[in-house]
């Protein structure tokens, strides 16, 4: 059975499809892995009983020959979005047992499409953070190590538990979500693929919300393929979602393997930050070989405000959340902790309910958003944001797409960043970027460091362009051969 | 800009999070430094600059003006902390 959880996601697409395997076997199969994997803390609910209904329903499907496009494939759901009848939490002890009455748009369309749900995964709460350690369900242990040292290190986040499930082979995908790189850093740490979608391409229906203007779902996947077909599925306009765009999706897999010859591949000079890693830049210049070999045109261009992206960041993300999450007050949902008064049983709710972090960016939203500080903080930021999305809008005028490394270092050890909250942001320098402008970016696993940790790549496509970013990464894929797994500890 | 901690009480009390005493020092020294950092934003010519609220530049779309779902008070108090029949049971608000 244990070479069930080895297929990609097309390949047991493939075995599905032809009646070799059933989607009760695989998710059984599954089920027992995750079930042998709770060390690594990456599942906050397992679902055995629902998966196994829904494998049993794709095979009646399949028997029937009405399967959908992702028919039978089980899937992990990162506990942001809203499932119906399954508790949802946020990573959250504020959301206590919410259990939504309602599915998120972006997993009913995965279940129209035939897939099924293996359980929720751990996050950072509310998705802030870049290594799993601010989960109310405590870190997610990446099942990476480094070579002869049994230090636990972090997955990344803030889709820790998407990125961890999918590297230890605990499921063919996972959703995830992006606000400054959190489906693109976990990827890097996991050697995964990760990619965030165009700003409106998945509808944020149903997902809880964290910075409104920046969050973006998307697929983790072990893959190239494996993320197209996730990100086929996960796509498309939404009327319950205002910003959702009304814009056609492609078919998202026919881009992998198609020739990048002739494309102009731009790379960023102001990422070459000072401190990074030796290895990130050797990778990076390997990368910009693959690409050169594969027949692009390698041209450098300048994001001149690149270095204001995190401030910029740290600002309006506070500040959004700030306002997204006034309205957890332990009166209609969550946790209530009765006080004096309503004030009093709003404020003692709510310093219960969230942890430190959260508290933390709650209070810097809500300071660079009172009064006599707006313009000088808020305003000034959205401003920034402009330069920044100004700097892309030139390049791609230059270049068909950017390549840059994910992360600036590899997967650090739980308690690593602990200390220093600034540090930690530094986490996202070469994503957030992306978020700001709106623009699709994708990780890419390229190669181990010295150490045996996964590094990606990143691409950074025009809006909408998410189909030329998938022919890039499938190239960078085929070049680097990267097919290491962790080895089992667990 | 130092952030005292006369400022973290007041900023607690806007965001209605009850930080304990011994939480507020701690605080202040932790969003100090990270509005230190946040500072350098200050250096950017934003002369002119039209600020950016959205990723992407549509207008807000428009529909019909119709009841769409409701009528089901059971889905809505599900997951209320306290209820009384179709009600939220909420602390007295008004004397």
């Amino acid at each position: 059975m244990s070479g069930l959880t080895d297929l990609t996601l097309r390949q047991a697409l493939d075995a599905l499809g032809t009646r070799k395997i059933s989607s009760e076997e695989l998710t059984g199969a599954y089920i027992a892995a995750i079930e042998a994997a709770r060390p690594l803390n990456a599942f906050v609910l397992e679902t055995p009983e629902k998966a196994l209904e829904m494998a049993r329903a794709s095979d009646h499907r399949r028997a029937s020959a009405e399967a959908g496009p992702l028919d039978g494939v089980p899937l992990g759901i990162k506990d942001l979005f809203c499932t119906e009848g399954v508790r949802t939490t946020a990573g959250s002890r504020i959301l206590g047992t919410f259990t939504p009455t309602y599915e998120s748009t972006v997993t009913s369309q995965l279940w129209r499409d035939g897939a099924v749900m293996l359980g929720k995964l751990n996050l950072d709460e509310f998705a802030m953070g870049s290594s799993n350690e601010t989960s109310a369900f405590g870190p997610v242990v990446s099942p990476w190590r480094r070579q002869g040292d049994a230090a636990p290190l972090t997955p990344g986040g803030s889709s820790g538990g998407s990125a961890a499930a999918v590297a230890a082979g605990l499921c063919l995908g996972a959703t995830a979500t992006d606000t400054g790189g959190s489906i693109r850093q976990p990827a890097a740490f996991t050697g995964t693929v990760g990619i965030k979608p165009t700003y409106g391409r998945c509808s944020r229906w149903g997902v809880v919300a964290f910075a409104s203007s920046l969050d973006q779902a998307g697929p983790i996947a072990r893959t190239v393929e494996d993320a197209a077909i996730l990100l086929q599925s996960m796509s498309g306009h939404d009327p319950k979602d205002s910003t959702s765009l009304n814009a056609e999706v492609p078919d998202f897999p026919a881009f992998v393997g198609k020739s990048v010859k002739g494309l102009r591949i731009g790379v960023p000079k102001e990422y070459r930050v000072e401190g990074m890693s030796p290895e990130i830049d050797a990778l990076w210049e390997q990368g910009i070989a693959w690409l050169r070999d594969a027949g692009c045109e390698i041209v450098e261009v300048s994001l001149p405000h690149t270095r204001y992206a995190l401030p910029a960041y740290y600002i309006v993300a506070p500040a959004e959340a700030s306002s997204n999450l006034a309205r957890y007050d332990g009166m209609r949902y969550g946790l209530r902790v009765e006080g004096g008064n309503l004030t009093d049983t709003y404020e003692k709710s709510r310093a219960a309910g969230f942890g430190e972090e959260v508290k933390r960016r709650i209070l810097i939203g809500t300071y660079v958003l009172s009064a006599g500080y707006y313009d000088a903080y808020y305003l000034r930021a959205l401003k920034v944001r402009r330069r920044i999305a100004d700097d892309f809008t030139e390049a791609f005028g230059k270049v068909d797409a950017l390549l840059t490394p994910t992360a600036p270092s590899a997967a650090f050890a739980l308690g690593e960043n602990a200390e220093d909250p600034v540090a930690m942001y530094l986490n996202d320098i070469f994503t957030v970027t992306v978020n700001l402008a709106g623009l699709p970016g994708m990780s890419v696993p390229a190669g181990l460091d010295a150490q045996g940790l996964p590094l990606g790549l990143q691409l950074i496509g025009r809006p909408l362009d998410e189909g030329l970013l998938f022919s890039l990464g499938g190239a960078i894929e085929k070049a680097a051969g990267f097919s290491p797994k962790p080895a089992r500890w667990w | 800009m130092a952030i005292d901690a006369a400022t973290v009480r007041k900023v607690a009390r806007l965001a209605r999070i009850a930080e304990p005493e011994a939480r507020i020092d701690p605080l202040a020294r932790e969003l100090t430094g990270i509005m230190a950092w946040i500072e350098q934003l200050a250096e950017v010519d934003v002369e002119g600059v039209e600020p950016m609220t959205s990723a992407v530049s549509m207008t807000a779309p428009l529909r019909e003006d119709v009841v769409t779902e409701g009528g089901d008070p059971e889905r809505v108090l599900s997951n209320a902390p306290r209820r009384a029949g179709d009600f939220f049971v909420v602390p007295k608000v008004v004397e």
